[in-house]
């Protein structure tokens, strides 16, 4: 098998030249496995579309690089059920020799925190080696954003808002529950197939608030700010290593939710409510997308998996070719991915009930 | 005035990144890779573009475009020789062409029909660019008023379709689509989740069906099926007639009804959403509309094959401007090319709003090398349309073996379940149903294929018009009824009317005799039961969700049909139209092969996939088929299931697939590709 997929490399190099380089690392050692020869294959749950096969899409060749051996790494796409359908068959996975690995998004986190009756995996058992992270800001027609007195959302709450919405229970909910919170009466359109849709419908005039990832919003309203067809409202903001909520690195003169809601008459950014919004947020962006070794992996896979990635993120020009297609954040390994891991995955039994509780009232979603 | 001052430099520039020896060897290498995916069925752009997605990274953005424009141009044509050639759609895009291509090419004229069609798309991706390079620049404003209502209107313009391909009870093909749509609302509501049809404990529906597995259920295996009936090669006629020239001269003679289409094409792929799944069926309909003489749809008119045909190519060129203005994709394969756009060369390219201003002469650079493809692949394709047509005269037992297996593969890639191909088989027996007692297919597929885009509209258009009610009427009136919605709804009504009045002459099905009654009410009354059931199960949705809606009120409407179907097959003697059943006279009915064993094969072939796996069953499949059943040599058995694995592997493997496991693989551990 080897042997074929060397020449298959050989051929691919050919059919499609000037290809990444392959540079050498030398990265055998004492510790760590050599992928030599093998075939790295790289399961995301949703399909070829979305933004997580942008994610992997974008690692898979430098991770190629930076493994020992250089193995092909294949990203798979394994939609389904909203991403549990992959989740579970990773879960079924024994680790076997290293070549099998797992890219988890936010939308494989919510439904494992709200308790939905399609996930069989667990967290718990899998090996992070790497954790990205993202933000979200929020925006609105000018004559709407006019009406906001500074960071003070008051004036907004007498309007009628409709925003395109992808479903109740997807990441859609950290916004939706910071309108809320912030007393904004706003309607979601349900059956938008993704955020690119629901910003169309800002642009028709359909919508009269939105909200995009960094990497959407960077793309796709920022040209909409400069004609003056859109001004941003708030961020998610990131968090600081202290897990404090601060200013967005990539938007850092966008103010976030934390301080829109301090200036907000009846916000609170404490107390039950704000808790169970930041569990999620952190669930759902600075610890958005992850990658796994199965259940069961030597120490020795997780050392040379680690080690890869900070290959990949010590490169030269990491920030340069990352800061347009991930954004400017933090890309996680070793302990650090560890805590985002844990930040992302657990919520306080509280925070849960709050949103189960939210869910059914608001959108009639039961959750069990 | 000021922006073509701007955009002629673009231009040149464009023709200037074009026109290197590199890029165009590129563009050729892109297509060919293209024309050899597109030929299987099932496979589209998303699986060629997935092969290249790997080496995008870093590349000269003008080769890789080259590459991927190359590719995904030319899908649309190359799926044309399954669609003419065995009566397979190769994609959602080359639906309408079975209707008319396939009768061609069983009357020995494939090259002729194959030709027609090449030279149809040829033009219509010349049209389409033309078209683009002008509208890209005003197309910003034009498509945003493209609203929810609008887009509501759009396809229920598509469904309106229906009444051309109705069949000659117009009613049957009402209820044939309504059934289609109810079939697309299986699974999760996009509303607010709930399940029709569908349980958590059996997780496979709850995704809902997938285009490709009912596209080849209802079109492919009903033909795969009844030509290996009546063992025979595709083609009637044993000396194969008609050449390429006179393919090429039948475009020549309909070349404004190709304009007209091409037009249709681009126009409709421009709007987003749409996804140009209906753009085939519009200009099926509207070639249908302007052909004087009727009586030969469906069963062989050229200008069936030249009205698709040339708009599927239009639409992708239409397709580039949700892609490129609004980041927004407007199918799968456009959405990995956006997802490669980003990263090409140092990702300075950025598709979106800002995509004109800044990147002109790379957006003029996507048009033309799309044009070119097609320049390219169609040349290739006329060329090899000749000797590819020769197929056709094969003996059909020799080819079906190596059909069930490519859609069974394409049929799995689709969700990577076995239950992809139960469902395969599943829907192929409805397909065979529906064929056997004259319920219109092409209806039922419509109906699937915008069951989606009509629910999820029509409940956004509501809710969205609600809120501006509650502001005031007029303000709630205007959003309803824009001009282009009036528009849209006059155009819509007239071809309805005229559709209607025309439906009885155009037999999409072919002439199918009348026999006894027994038989096609049971099969009437296995419809409505389910009608029936998916009412119910509609209905035990809270009332709250918006989810129970429109499967209801589908299944309302075809409640309601079929009762009168039901009182009429009661009154009417049993030689009665309503009564067509195609095992009573003609090709079915003098069958070499029945049915039952004939489908008992391919559901060999899923029963034993499920104990010993994919490649395994298959190998056995092959072998026992052509030894068995094509009744070959031992020795030519064994030679033809080797090549079939060899290719099976060898794609799989290129491709980077897997095979569906059966229950062997859960005991042991096999090495690729057993597992």
């Amino acid at each position: 098998m080897s042997t074929f997929k060397t020449t298959r490399r050989v051929a691919f190099s050919l059919v499609a030249a000037a290809a990444a380089s392959f540079s050498l690392q030398a990265q055998a050692g004492g510790h760590g496995i050599d992928l030599a020869g093998k075939t790295v294959e790289w399961i995301i749950p949703f399909s070829e579309t979305g933004g997580s096969a942008k994610w992997a899409n974008f690692y898979a060749p430098l991770l190629s690089e930076a493994l020992p051996g250089q193995p092909t790494v294949v990203v798979k796409f394994m939609p389904g059920a909203g991403s549990t359908k992959g989740a579970n068959f990773f879960q079924e996975q024994q680790y076997d020799d290293g070549t099998l690995i797992f890219g988890s998004s936010g939308s494989t986190q919510f439904p494992f925190l709200l308790g939905d009756p399609r996930v069989k995996y667990n967290y718990a058992d899998w090996n992070v080696v790497l954790a990205s992270g993202t933000g979200g800001v929020a925006y609105l027609p000018p004559e709407l954003a006019a009406k906001m007195d500074g960071m003070d959302a008051s004036g907004l709450q007498g309007e009628d808002f409709i925003y395109g919405n992808q479903g109740a229970t997807r990441l859609d909910l950290v916004p939706t529950l910071a309108w809320e919170m912030l007393g904004l009466n706003v309607e979601s359109v349900m059956g938008i197939k993704g955020r690119g849709d629901g910003r169309l419908m800002f642009e028709r005039g359909e919508a009269n608030i939105d909200y995009q990832t960094s990497s959407s919003y960077l793309s796709g309203v920022t040209p909409l700010v400069e004609a003056g067809t859109a001004v941003p409202m708030m961020t998610w903001g990131a968090l600081d290593d202290a897990g404090n909520i601060v200013r967005d690195p990539t938007f850092p003169d966008i103010p976030t939710f934390k301080e829109v809601c301090d200036a907000t008459e009846g916000c609170e950014t404490s107390g039950e409510q704000w808790d169970a919004w930041k569990a999620f947020f952190i669930a759902g962006f600075p610890a958005q997308k992850m990658v796994f070794l199965p259940a069961g992996a030597s120490e020795d896979a997780k050392v040379t998996y680690t080690a890869a990635f900070e290959a990949v993120k010590a490169r030269a020009d990491f920030a340069e070719i990352s800061g347009k297609r991930l954004g400017k954040y933090p890309q996680m390994t070793g302990e650090a991915a560890q805590t985002a891991l844990a930040s992302g995955t657990t919520v306080t039994p509280e925070a849960k009930a709050f949103v189960v509780n939210w869910l059914q009232e608001k959108y009639g979603v039961s959750l069990n | 005035m000021e922006v073509i001052m701007e955009a002629l430099p673009a231009l040149g520039d464009a023709w200037g990144l074009i026109l290197q020896p590199i890029v165009l060897g590129y563009l050729v290498l892109g297509v060919v890779m293209g024309l050899c995916i597109g030929v299987f069925p099932g496979l589209g752009g998303i699986a060629g573009l997935s092969l290249l997605l790997p080496f995008m990274f870093g590349m000269d953005p003008i080769l890789g475009l080259a590459l991927m424009v190359g590719m995904v141009a030319v899908v649309p044509t190359s799926d044309t020789f399954a669609s003419v050639l065995m009566g397979i759609p190769g994609s959602s895009a080359s639906q309408a062409t079975v209707l008319d291509g396939f009768p061609m090419a069983k009357r020995g004229q494939a090259a002729r029909a194959l030709s027609a069609a090449f030279a149809s798309s040829l033009f219509g991706g010349l049209v389409g660019a033309a078209f683009l390079t002008v509208f890209i620049l005003i197309a910003r404003p034009i498509v945003l008023e493209f609203r929810t209502p609008e887009l509501l209107m759009i396809t229920i313009f598509g469904l309106s379709m229906v009444g051309i391909l109705a069949g000659r009870v117009a009613i049957k093909g009402i209820v044939a689509a309504g059934l289609g749509m109810l079939i697309g609302t299986i699974g999760e509501g996009a509303s607010s989740g709930d399940l029709r049809m569908s349980s958590y404990d059996y997780p496979y529906l709850t995704d809902g069906l997938k285009l490709v597995i009912v596209g080849l259920g209802i079109f492919a295996i009903p033909e795969i099926i009844s030509l290996l009936r009546q063992d025979r090669a595709i083609s009637q006629e044993p000396q194969l007639g008609g050449g390429w020239l006179e393919g090429v001269k039948d475009w020549f003679a309909n070349i404004w009804l190709s304009v007209r289409c091409s037009i249709i094409g681009v126009v409709v792929g421009v709007i987003p959403g749409l996804g140009g799944s209906v753009v085939d069926w519009i200009a099926y309909g509207h070639a249908v509309q302007t052909t004087k003489d009727k009586s030969q749809f469906g069963s062989g008119e050229v200008r069936g094959v030249i009205g698709p045909e040339s708009s599927n190519n239009a639409k992708e060129g239409g397709g580039l401007v949700p892609t490129l203005l609004f980041g927004i994709p407007g199918s799968g394969s456009m959405a990995i090319f956006i997802g490669a756009i980003a990263l090409l060369g140092s990702g300075q390219i950025e598709v979106g709003p800002a995509m004109l201003k800044n990147n002109l002469d790379i957006t003029y650079s996507i048009v033309w090398l799309l044009a070119l493809a097609n320049v390219v692949g169609t040349v290739i394709c006329i060329a090899a349309s000749g000797g590819i047509a020769k197929l056709t005269t094969i003996r059909f037992a020799l080819l079906a073996p190596f059909l069930f297996m490519i859609i069974s593969f394409a049929a799995f890639q689709s969700g990577q379940n076995l239950m992809d191909l139960a469902a395969l088989i599943g829907i192929g027996f409805l397909g065979i149903m529906m064929r056997r007692f004259d319920w219109s297919r092409p209806a039922f597929l419509i109906g699937f294929v915008l069951s989606n885009p009509a629910e999820t509209y029509a409940n956004q258009a509501l809710q969205i018009a609600q809120s501006r009610f509650r502001k005031g009427f007029e303000e709630g009136i205007d959003y309803i009824f824009s001009p282009i919605v009036i528009i849209l709804l006059i155009i819509t009504v007239v071809s309805v009317v005229v559709g209607l009045r025309q439906a009885k002459t155009i037999l999409a099905e072919g002439d199918v005799q009348s026999g006894s009654k027994r038989a096609p009410f049971v099969f009437m009354l296995a419809v409505t039961g389910y009608i029936a059931y998916a009412f119910y199960d509609a209905s035990a949705i809270p009332e709250y969700s918006r989810d129970r809606t429109f499967p209801m009120f589908v299944a309302g409407v075809c409640l309601v049909g079929c009762a009168i179907l039901i009182v009429r097959m009661m009154l009417k003697p049993e030689t009665d139209t309503i009564f067509a059943d195609r095992e009573r006279n003609g090709e079915d009915a003098d069958a070499t092969h029945g049915l039952w064993p004939t489908l008992a094969w391919f559901a060999g072939l899923l029963i034993l996939t499920s104990l010993l796996g994919f490649i395994l069953a298959l190998a056995i499949f092959l072998f026992s088929f052509m030894r068995f059943r094509a009744g070959v040599s031992t020795l030519f058995a064994a030679a033809y299931t080797v090549a079939g694995l060899a290719f099976m592997m060898g794609m799989a493997w290129l491709l980077n697939r897997d095979f569906p496991p059966g229950l062997l693989q859960e005991y042991a551990d096999l090495p690729w590709p057993f597992t």
